[in-house]
């Protein structure tokens, strides 16, 4: 239950005054409400949690997290 | 970037398994405290591959777990009347109470329905106008922003056939139940990710310093993980204790500031009963007055509900770290996900359920 798993946002839109949207997540379709993140946009990744966007997926961060963990065997081979 | 493969990449988590072997030169214990990050480390083995010096042990993340079975007892009550429509995740299903499951109850008739998101119970609600639905309002930090979404929504609306029972809990008050305990062997956290989406991580700032405990933002997958435990390790062999975002990608040090007023909105702090563990308090959340017409254990009179726990079993240790589900008799033979005496057996991010689904026997 408790899970909260990343998927691209593939269609914004309002349902009964709320913000929504169709999240992609590896092919299975599935509904999220972004009232949490109205500054997301389509082709973003965001977490999804109980049927809520809680947050956006950094991408910069992202490459910066796997550019250092790629480093991290060569310096310490080096000391 | 997908944001999961790239995560459980091998060479990546080789690399950082040779960096904890590298930098642990004495014992440390660290507690993953989400149940979904139990799963993922015992799914993976990531407990396995350590080095001996590094013991991670399970903490109370996982809600279904803690949910106190008064909470679970009412929720049962609830869903046995002919006029409600009981709604709850998936998860609490199976959840064993004083007397039987809400299977159980189910298959005698209750209407009780599994969604996926607290908004659909409004529709359901919307649909049902002559009756009163009721949604299991559980879980963390993570899912009280779209609980309390619900109850807006329903005062938006004028739905008067919606309300909540609410069991939430909240993490740092339990964290601190951890570390305050006796018999504490916790030298170093690792925070769940998406409660710091949600909230962020500075009610752990206190913590770490007050106790000296490195505490570690963290993801979900293996590669997230192995880094959370090498900065821990880090960490514990140079003596600080701050706390360290891995999980940089999706948390920022204030979490989502709409979602943290939406709490602070429709819920207050409260003290709140946990299974296995007792009354920690100020760990809950419960609904501001103002929202009286949507709370359930207002609405229905749930008084003399009398509960008992079916039977001895040592998940209360479990969730605090101080026992593994290999310690107990009972697991993998009168205790098994489908006939589990206790709820560390029941949801997938149990520690006793991961164990069983895993492989790992007495």
């Amino acid at each position: 239950m408790c899970l909260a798993i990343p998927g691209q946002v593939a269609e914004l839109y309002q349902a009964g005054g709320v913000s929504m949207a169709r999240v992609d997540f590896g092919g299975i379709a599935r509904e999220a409400c972004m009232v949490y993140l109205p500054e997301a946009r389509v082709g973003e990744y965001v977490l999804v949690h109980a049927g809520f966007a809680i947050t956006k997926m950094d991408e910069e961060e992202a490459r910066q997290t796997l550019a250092d963990l790629q480093a991290l065997g060569e310096l310490s081979a080096e000391t | 970037m997908k944001y999961l493969d790239e995560f459980r990449n091998h060479a990546l988590a080789q690399k950082l398994l040779a960096e904890i072997r590298r930098t642990a030169t004495r014992p440390w214990v660290i507690m993953e405290v989400c149940g979904g990050q139990t799963h993922s480390i015992v799914k993976y083995g990531i407990d396995e591959l350590l080095p001996h010096e590094i013991e991670l042990v399970h903490g109370p993340g996982c809600p279904v777990c803690v949910t106190a079975l008064e909470s679970i007892d009412r929720a049962h009550a609830l869903a046995r009347r002919p006029d409600a429509i009981f709604c709850s995740f998936g998860d609490m299903l199976r959840v064993p109470g004083s007397d039987g499951d809400l299977f159980q109850i189910k298959a005698q008739g209750g209407d009780v329905r599994v969604v996926y998101s607290p908004l659909d119970c409004l529709k359901v609600a919307r649909a049902n106008p002559a009756k009163h639905v009721v949604f299991f309002a559980i879980g963390f930090e993570t899912t009280a922003p779209a609980n309390a979404m619900s109850v807006w929504q329903a005062r938006a609306e004028g739905l008067a056939n919606y309300s909540i029972l609410v069991s939430h809990v909240t993490v740092p008050p339990a964290m601190t139940a951890i570390l305050e305990s006796p018999g504490n062997r916790v030298q170093a956290f690792l925070g769940a990710g998406h409660v710091c989406a949600v909230v962020g991580w500075e009610e752990y700032e206190p913590l770490a310093a007050r106790y000296g405990v490195p505490i570690v933002v963290t993801g979900f997958e293996p590669v997230d993980l192995l880094e959370g435990i090498l900065m821990a390790v880090r960490q514990l062999e140079s003596g600080r204790h701050e706390v360290e975002n891995q999980y940089a990608r999706a948390v920022v040090r204030e979490g989502n500031p709409e979602a943290r007023r939406m709490i602070a909105r429709v819920f207050e702090p409260c003290d709140r009963a946990w299974r296995g563990i007792g009354v920690i308090p100020g760990s809950g959340y419960r609904l501001r007055d103002e929202f009286a017409a949507f709370d359930a254990a207002r609405i229905f009179d749930l008084n003399g509900i009398v509960s008992h726990e079916p039977e001895a079993c040592i998940s209360g240790l479990v969730l605090q770290g101080a026992r593994r589900p290999l310690d107990c008799d009972a697991f993998g033979t009168r205790c098994t996900p489908e006939t589990p005496l206790g709820a560390t057996m029941v949801s997938a991010e149990g520690a006793c359920a991961a164990y069983y689904n895993y492989g790992r026997r007495r």
